[in-house]
């Protein structure tokens, strides 16, 4: 409980990153990252992250890519469409940006899409919509991150296969993000034989979630999805009325994300979820990833840092391919898509023809490490792309997920 | 069977807390006619300031009754220094409570951060006691204690106390007490010392079921609102009523009604709005 980071020495350390690239505003030469973040209000946790993330990036580059010196001005969106509309065409018309890192939430996202496109910048954004790389793409748009869906395909087919769960409810936020990452996880669970017996969806901002709770009885396991501050209140009540003890629980990647484990208590010991990145991955970048923003803030860091940290590595790949040059933008997006990395802090990944990653989803479980908590990677699924094994136009002619889709077998 | 019994438990543990939540707001709201929309603010910030006591190695208890105590000074500093000034003005007051609460939320992001933060359960208390076939959190009941030991204690104060006297007088009729020569100004920081404490009082009780985060005060004050206008605004009674009401509409019309839980929780206020506007045990209009 103990709070090491506070705003004070995040402060003293933001200012401290600033400091290489500062040099590089008056330099007419520089390449102009937009950030959209999050830096007030509810979800302003995940936006410090992802600042924190793209910081150390460039930090770690000293403020140069493919040899050009870096400007980044970031812009708080207040998390909400409108501001995440100004702000992004602040960042465009203002700033003249050449790259949109973020925005943060689907609901941005969505609000800045069409924007996009006719601005033609390329925007490199964490927001899991799956249609905005599915039904509805947008050719300027690329993630590296994950499609809402993308980590909990694997997970149903982990807890079918080999955690051998027959019978499972599912219970997350009354939202899409929600509505996607459960009809992720049902449609492969139900595949390899298992059976969703309930799907339980608390409103957004629920107090108390005992009203749902307890409608859990007869199963194997409890798969959730819940994402922000949300995921602490439930394990907190979860295990308050003795369901730990008779069913494990799963989850998405906002669920277990490491950012949170500092301020888990032993309530989530044992979850097993699915994510796309995790601290615990041993590669060259990701160690060093991990030590700078243990150094610089004190943080281990979640998806929300990893996320940022992993588009400036593909900004820095694609400004290798055009030398540097960012005025055609046609040639850009397509050096942006065509970035294929191998050492990364998730690992080799690359992207397929809608922007979308297609690499490493880890299954982990939530452990007490040396005092600590920690996610242990206990199996990795490589190469996972966002159609899961499902051939892509079968896909496609589905409905996106949503509250009633899959439903629920009678 | 044992899904109902859980939920008609936790339906009155809920709104004990919710008592707890409710009850300052109920007294500042029929003495001074002015929704206090910073409440939720109390309660969120009770909870930081709970968390940093407990940061700092005190005890689950001391750390409750020191953030109460903080919250208090600061809720009669509001009052003094801000409220005050605009006497008279109930519609400035409001928005300026409405800002402030604004400005809370920011202040807490900067202090102490974004992330959630959970706080244990006191010790002796995390077990779980059977009640018929069913398990429930000791916790959890635990605070129904504290709500009914808190709300005999404020009753006794408002009916049998000179100072109760005095506030009962002010919710009836403000300008006549004053005439009689109570001090009404002074009532007015004291309920909001009073009611801002019992509320950051309630933060802390709530962390170990609700955790502490950014945007707890908005998922608060709703429910206090919803309360205190079913219970009828200045009325202890109204609002230990109307949080067991609202407990109670909170848990089923979850579970019976889940597309429409919203409508379940704001229906009986629209409703009570519309045919006894001044709550069921009320003594004037909002």
């Amino acid at each position: 409980m103990a709070r090491k980071f506070g705003r004070r020495s995040f402060l003293a350390g933001t200012a401290a990153a600033a400091m290489p690239w500062a040099p590089a505003v008056a330099g007419a030469q520089g390449v102009r990252l937009g950030l959209l973040t999050v830096k007030t209000g509810p979800l302003a946790q995940g936006g410090l992250q992802m600042e924190q993330g793209l910081s150390v990036f460039l930090k770690q580059k000293g403020s140069m890519l493919a040899g050009r010196p870096v400007e980044l001005i970031v812009a708080d969106t207040g998390g909400n469409p409108a501001g995440a509309k100004t702000k992004a065409q602040e960042l465009v018309e203002r700033d003249k940006v050449d790259f949109i890192v973020g925005p943060l939430a689907a609901f941005e996202l969505l609000a800045i899409s069409a924007y996009i496109e006719q601005a033609q910048v390329p925007l490199l954004s964490l927001a899991a919509a799956d249609d905005m790389t599915q039904r509805k793409p947008n050719s300027y748009f690329v993630r590296a991150s994950a499609t809402s869906s993308q980590c909990d395909h694997p997970l149903g087919d982990y807890a079918a296969k080999e955690m051998n769960l027959k019978r499972v409810a599912t219970i997350s936020e009354d939202f899409a993000f929600g509505y996607e990452q459960a009809g992720g996880f049902q449609r492969v669970f139900e595949g390899e034989g298992g059976r969703i017996v309930k799907k339980l969806w608390p409103p957004l901002n629920t107090a108390d979630f005992t009203p749902f709770l307890a409608q859990i009885a007869d199963v194997d396991g409890v798969w959730n999805g819940f994402a922000g501050a949300n995921p602490i209140k439930f394990n907190q009540q979860y295990a308050g009325l003795g369901l730990k003890a008779k069913y494990p629980v799963l989850g998405g990647w906002t669920a277990y994300d490491d950012a949170l484990l500092k301020s888990f208590g032993d309530d989530a010991m044992g979850a097993i979820s699915a994510a796309w990145y995790s601290s615990d991955l041993d590669t060259a970048s990701n160690r060093r990833f991990v030590a700078d923003m243990v150094k610089q803030y004190g943080n281990v860091p979640g998806g929300y840092a990893a996320g940022t940290f992993i588009n400036g590595m593909c900004i820095e790949a694609a400004l290798e391919k055009t030398g540097g040059k960012t005025d055609d933008r046609a040639t850009l997006i397509a050096a942006l898509r065509g970035v294929s990395l191998t050492d990364t802090p998730r690992g080799t990944f690359h992207f397929d023809r809608f922007g979308n990653v297609v690499g490493n989803v880890f299954i982990r479980r939530l452990e007490r490490k040396d005092g600590r908590l920690v996610n242990t990677i206990v199996k990795t699924y490589p190469n996972v792309s966002q159609f899961w094994t499902f051939d892509e136009k079968k896909y496609l002619a589905q409905p996106v997920y949503s509250r009633d889709y899959p439903p629920l077998r009678s | 069977m044992n899904q109902w019994l859980l939920l008609g438990v936790n339906s009155i543990t809920l709104g004990g807390l919710l008592f707890l939540l409710s009850a300052g707001f109920s007294l500042i709201f029929g003495l001074m006619r002015i929704p206090n929309l910073t409440h939720g603010s109390f309660f969120m910030l009770g909870a930081y300031i709970g968390v940093s006591f407990l940061g700092l190695g005190l005890g689950f208890w001391a750390a409750a009754l020191l953030a109460a105590a903080a919250m208090a000074v600061i809720g009669g500093g509001i009052e003094r220094l801000l409220l005050r000034r605009l006497a008279g003005q109930e519609l400035a007051q409001v928005l300026v409570t409405l800002g402030l609460s604004f400005m809370i939320a920011d202040l807490c992001l900067m202090i102490w951060g974004g992330d959630p933060i959970s706080l244990d359960t006191p010790a002796g208390l995390s077990g779980a006691v059977p009640i018929a076939s069913i398990v429930f959190p000791a916790y959890r009941l635990a605070i129904v204690v504290i709500a009914v030991v808190i709300a005999v204690a404020l009753w006794l104060m408002l009916e049998r106390t000179r100072l109760g006297a005095m506030i009962r007088a002010g919710v009836d009729d403000a300008p006549m007490a004053r005439v009689v020569g109570i001090r009404v100004s002074r009532l007015f920081t004291l309920i909001f010392c009073l009611g801002a404490g019992i509320a950051g009082f309630a933060g802390v009780m709530g962390g170990p079921i609700l955790s502490v985060y950014p945007g707890l005060d908005a998922d608060m004050l709703p429910l206090a609102l919803i309360i205190v206008i079913l219970g009828g605004t200045g009325s202890l009674l109204g609002a230990l009523l109307g949080s067991i009401v609202v407990g109670f509409l909170y848990n089923f019309g979850q579970v019976l009604f889940p597309e429409i839980a919203y409508i379940i929780l704001f229906l009986p206020m629209l409703l009570i709005l519309l045919f006894r506007p001044q709550g069921l045990f009320g003594r004037h209009a909002p």
